[in-house]
């Protein structure tokens, strides 16, 4: 599923409750929750949807690393990088579906 | 300081103008529709700002750390995450500068 297939399905949802919003809306508002979710870990901070997952930021310490064409030495200074770990009900569902197509 | 649900449906009746309702509903719907592709079996690409993969684990042996007996850990599907390289340099570029 890319983002524009998921815009979709949440303009197909509004239109089955027959909601006031349209295609445009579902554009923006997906727009802007990935914005902010980018935002916040980009500002050092976390994010937690109860039953989605977390992500998080893990710290890399400055290392010596090599290029790999030259083979000369370059340093690599420290960074954070981001880090999702999924929530109960996503990793269950998830893995509830694998043993249901395993019994078929 | 976490960004969680609440404060996405607030942004969403701030910034994009939808009602209480709406914006609280639009959140849980686009989680609930990524949570539906992934335990479809589909992987989930959102550009811009990363994907989620599924990776099927074999089962292997375990212990229990407490008694130390030997079982089985069953074979699993889990959901892993891939930050693109623009999430990655805003994340970098942040720390950085401060």
């Amino acid at each position: 599923m890319t983002k524009s297939e998921l815009i979709a399905r949440l303009a197909e949802h509004l239109a089955e409750r027959n909601s006031q919003l349209v295609y445009k809306d579902a554009e923006l508002a997906v727009k802007t929750i990935l914005d902010a979710m980018a935002g916040s870990l980009a500002t050092g901070q976390r994010i937690e949807i109860r039953g989605f997952g977390s992500f998080d930021l893990n710290y890399r310490p400055p290392r010596v690393g090599r290029n790999p064409k030259s083979g000369s030495s370059v340093s690599v200074p420290e960074k954070f990088v981001p880090h999702f770990k999924a929530g109960k009900e996503l990793r269950e569902r998830v893995d509830l579906a694998l043993l249901a197509q395993e019994q078929v | 300081m976490t960004l969680t649900k609440a404060e996405l449906a607030d942004l969403l009746f701030d910034k994009v103008g939808l009602n209480k309702r709406e914006a609280k509903d639009m959140v849980e719907s686009f989680f609930e529709e990524i949570r539906q592709a992934l335990e479809s079996g589909d992987s989930v690409k959102l550009s811009g700002f990363g994907n989620f993969q599924l990776r099927d684990k074999p089962q292997r042996p375990g212990r229990n750390p407490k008694t130390g007996e030997e079982i089985p850990i069953t074979a699993r599907r889990v959901v892993t995450f891939h930050a693109s390289q623009k999430l990655k340099g805003m994340v970098e570029q942040h720390h950085a500068n401060n």
